[in-house]
């Protein structure tokens, strides 16, 4: 019962943010609510009891990618305050095609026999995870790192001072 | 809560996000669309791996959420440099390709 009030709890939320991330006029306001949105994601998390998940997610994408966004916003925004239209011309067929999918990928999600229930935890799920990064999946996590650096040093490379 | 339940929800967020993607005038607009977009995707597969009882798939979602910080750093780092060379980053107006 409780997981039912906080799934839907945190679908509301979930849901009315992220609409108001692609409707919203102003950009700052949209980052804002995207904030929340990936807040609501480590909800979601939390409800299916992948704590270090939820973690991560609050770290990473509420910590680190609103704030390099904001930055973003900053130095590239020269008409803040001004009310520019942020949407293009294609809204109706953006509408139209975004509900054309949901419509498609829910009619397909409800013909299959899906889990209704889950088993009880017997493990502890953040040991899991720690043990399998380092045993089975090490060779990716490395690559992980591999894959950050490069994509550190070109972040640095793109922003250097112009010469 | 089934596993439906979240699935559902998980489409409903990607779907709000390819409108964002499709419809948004901004490049930074844009890449906050492919975060909504991937988030569903990460909905998804913590989601499955609860449900089928193995959990080693949420692994997966690790590496995702890695790999879109990676994305966004790059992403705004080429927004930037574009807004050096046009003084713009309305994607309308990003023609450099066009001969």
């Amino acid at each position: 019962m409780a997981e039912t009030i906080g799934f839907w709890a945190v679908a509301v939320v979930l849901v009315g943010s992220a609409l108001a991330v692609v409707l919203s006029k102003n950009l700052f306001h949209s980052v804002l609510w995207l904030a929340l949105a990936l807040t609501g994601t480590a909800g979601v998390f939390l409800l299916l009891d992948a704590e270090f998940l939820a973690a991560v997610q609050l770290l990473l994408y509420a910590g680190g990618i609103i704030t390099i966004v904001v930055f973003a916003i900053v130095v590239t925004e020269r008409l803040v305050g001004e009310r520019i239209t942020q949407t293009n011309r294609r809204i109706t067929a953006g509408a139209v095609t975004s509900l054309a999918l949901i419509a498609l990928v829910v009619s397909a999600i409800t013909r299959q026999p899906l889990a209704t229930a889950r088993e009880p935890l017997t493990t502890d799920l953040t040991r899991t995870i720690g043990e399998s990064v380092l045993t089975r999946f090490v060779l990716p996590f490395e690559l992980l790192g591999v894959l950050m650096l490069a994509a550190m040093l070109g972040a640095v490379y793109f922003a250097r001072p112009e010469d | 809560m089934g596993l439906q339940a979240y699935l559902i929800l998980a489409a409903v967020v990607f779907g709000i996000g390819l409108f964002g993607v499709m419809t948004r005038r901004n490049t930074i607009g844009i890449l906050l669309g492919i975060e909504l977009m991937l988030n569903a995707v990460n909905i998804n597969l913590v989601a499955f791996a609860r449900f089928s009882g193995s959990e080693v798939g949420m692994i997966f979602t690790v590496f995702a959420i890695c790999i879109t910080v990676a994305e966004a750093a790059m992403g705004l780092a080429i927004v930037i440099l574009l807004f050096r060379i046009r003084r713009t980053v309305m994607a309308d107006h990003l023609d450099l390709l066009k001969g």
